[in-house]
């Protein structure tokens, strides 16, 4: 009776952190930071996603483009990946048809590596909140 | 360094002299900003946001990450003038 009793306040605080490995990089995926603020780091999460959101909104003000999934050179490909990335502003971004110019001058070369740079910092934050909800850094 | 911001309508006449690839912005329809960095300021600008992500993500503790966000941040200018003055030696 009491091992059974034992084993049920172990399974749930189990179940919780499978649970947050999966929801942190999700929601830190969707909306930059949003994976720390969820497990209460609040200031580094908003330092995230200020910063990662300033360099998106950046990028697209200097005119940059946004790669679509695309089979053909590799450039556009990586290009495509990293803007990615930034999950949420990425989809709002194609459903606002925002980032379509031509890069047709160098503020625009700019602004476009500012929003995949934005997208790769994220997998950071990403892979830093996985490992916050892991245990393997507090 | 150069911050030039433009506010206004894409059809308003202070795009009417640029090519539709400026005029088409990410607001298009509502209000279209445009930003002009140069060179420098476009990399002091990424190194700063750059600096705060590495310092949060790379170290554990709070002093930890300013240390090092104010250490890649030196790193980032510090590389900024270290190309520059090797194209500029290149180049002569």
């Amino acid at each position: 009776m009491a091992n059974s009793t034992t084993e049920k306040s172990k399974a749930v605080p189990a179940q919780n952190i499978s649970a947050m490995t999966v929801l942190a990089p999700a929601v830190g995926w969707l909306i930059p930071g949003a994976g720390h603020m969820i497990q209460k780091r609040w200031i580094r999460g908003s330092l995230l996603f200020v910063s990662i959101v300033a360099l998106f909104l950046l990028g697209l003000a200097m005119q940059g483009r946004i790669y679509k999934a695309n089979g053909g050179d590799i450039l556009d490909i990586l290009g495509f990946i990293g803007d990615v990335g930034a999950g949420g502003l990425y989809l709002l971004s194609l459903a606002m048809d925002w980032g379509q110019g031509a890069i047709a001058f160098a503020t625009a070369d700019y602004g476009t590596k500012f929003m995949i740079v934005a997208g790769l910092l994220n997998f950071i934050a990403i892979a830093d909140a996985y490992h916050i909800a892991i245990g393997k850094k507090q | 360094m150069h911050i030039t911001l433009r506010l206004g309508r894409s059809s308003d006449e202070a795009f009417s002299h640029q090519p539709s690839a400026i005029s088409s912005t990410f607001f298009t329809g509502i209000h279209s900003v445009t930003i002009t960095l140069n060179h420098f300021s476009a990399a002091l600008v990424f190194s700063f946001f750059a600096s705060i992500v590495f310092g949060i993500t790379h170290r554990d503790n709070a002093r930890d990450m300013v240390r090092y966000g104010v250490y890649c941040f030196a790193m980032f200018l510090g590389g900024v003038f270290v190309a520059g003055w090797a194209m500029w030696i290149l180049k002569r």
